[in-house]
């Protein structure tokens, strides 16, 4: 390992306090904010983090580390599932609608997007969809687009990208791939 | 063309659209909605097995207008979106039997009027998938679980209310205050002399209340005022008197 020590704490400690402070962390936590809780700089702490997760990877735990909506989060993996779920008594939740996912997907690739776009791609309204996304907190208004009508606009959230098991936006897809399927109907 | 029925299944959600076609004269539909008119005519092209660059215009503008009709027949309520496609469609097939200019060289030029229709199509279709694919992650995220929360300041329920979740509560204490008004409207209106009665009744039957228990039983503003005045006439004709244990405590209404 290249890391550069600082202070007195080897790299081992610091990975463990990492480990600490995102298990309390109840959001995803970015290598900033480790940073300014450690005192350490950016790069290391990236390091670190990175190390942390390999080695839950290693270990075959039942939890994982993982790069989510900018910032680090402890989860358990997916294949125990059914184990988690039978514990917690619970059943996946309501699934958004195809008319919710589309909206979704027009706004996540269109975004900032208004209701005339919206309308356009879907060639249906939107209003309740769009509703339902406002209300599970997956998009957020962003303000007026300065056209005719002056229509309001949408984009995607925070919890849209941990919803959606994202690290950033970057990580969708193309929509350009999406032409291939498209072609062969 | 087949004899036996065939099945038609179109998307990966399970709120889907299911039809049964028996014969092309007699359409199904089963169950399900299609979120929208492209979703249709994609559904409709793919039945048809039509190449989606040059579309048989006249079939599918028939077999649409079917799907309206069933639609309106099974009484399910269509948006107009549907009917503007409906139009688009019949636009765009009179077009296509009107001759064409053939002037010679500049025939390929000349744009065939389903393109707008085709590109609009292939958009909806790039973006449909694009849910599809959004679909398949919420469903892979489902399966992963992260730890409750751990009380601190900052989620103690009891500050972490923001200003709309205030908003949001105060609304809704509003509308339940309006619902009880309109109930008053209807009630007969109470007068002092019963409003009197009715709480020296109450005093002298179980010799002491609670203020509050009074009030809270009043529905409206004119009781409480009611209430008020009658309690300090009570106390005023020394019928009851009024007790305080310790200082802010409840206050309470005691048989003399």
């Amino acid at each position: 390992m290249e890391i550069e020590e600082k202070q007195q704490r080897g790299i081992g400690e610091t990975i463990s306090i990492i480990e600490a402070l995102i298990f309390v962390a109840d959001e995803p936590l970015t290598v900033k904010t480790l940073a300014e809780v450690l005192d350490e700089d950016k790069e290391t702490v990236q390091a670190a983090v990175e190390e942390l997760a390999r080695d839950y990877d290693g270990r075959e735990s039942g939890l994982q580390i993982r790069e989510i909506a900018g910032g680090w989060q402890l989860a358990t993996r997916t294949e125990f599932h059914e184990e988690v779920r039978r514990f917690l008594k619970t059943r996946p939740s309501a699934k958004l609608s195809l008319a919710a996912l589309e909206t979704l997907a027009v706004i996540a690739y269109k975004q900032p997007a208004t209701v005339p776009e919206i309308l356009e791609i879907r060639g249906v309204q939107s209003a309740s969809a769009i509703k339902t996304l406002l209300d599970k907190r997956l998009i957020v208004a962003k303000g007026r687009k300065e056209t005719v009508g002056r229509p309001m606009q949408y984009g995607t959230s925070k919890d849209f990208l941990i919803q959606f098991g994202l690290k950033d936006l970057s990580e969708l897809p193309s929509i350009e791939d999406f032409e291939d399927l498209a072609g062969g109907v | 063309m087949e004899q036996q029925p065939e099945q038609l299944t179109f998307d990966f959600d399970n709120v889907q659209a299911h039809i049964n076609s028996e014969s092309r004269e007699d359409i199904k539909l089963t169950l399900g909605e299609f979120s929208g008119p492209l979703d249709l005519l994609l559904f409709l092209i793919k039945q048809e097995q039509a190449n989606i660059f040059d579309i048989p215009i006249a079939r599918i503008t028939d077999e649409y207008l079917k799907y309206i009709r069933l639609m309106k027949t099974l009484d399910i309520s269509m948006a107009a979106d549907f009917l503007v496609m409906a139009a688009t469609l019949i636009e765009i097939k009179s077009k296509m039997l009107l001759p064409r200019e053939i002037t010679g060289e500049a025939e390929e030029e000349i744009e065939d009027p389903r393109q707008e229709l085709i590109d609009r199509l292939l958009e909806h279709q790039k973006f449909k998938n694009a849910a599809e694919m959004l679909y398949e992650r919420v469903t892979v995220e489902q399966a992963v679980f992260v730890r409750g929360q751990i009380e601190s300041d900052e989620n103690n329920t009891e500050t972490n209310a923001s200003v709309f979740d205030l908003l949001a509560v105060f609304q809704k204490i509003m509308s339940r205050h309006k619902e009880e008004v309109q109930m008053e409207i209807e009630r007969e209106e109470m007068s002092l002399a019963e409003m009197l009665k009715r709480i020296k009744t109450r005093v002298l039957a179980v010799g002491e209340i609670n203020l509050i228990e009074i009030f809270g039983e009043m529905r409206s503003r004119q009781e409480l005022v009611l209430a008020f005045i009658a309690i300090l006439e009570l106390v005023r004709t020394e019928s009851v008197k009024l007790l305080q244990k310790n200082t802010f405590g409840d206050i309470i209404l005691k048989k003399v």
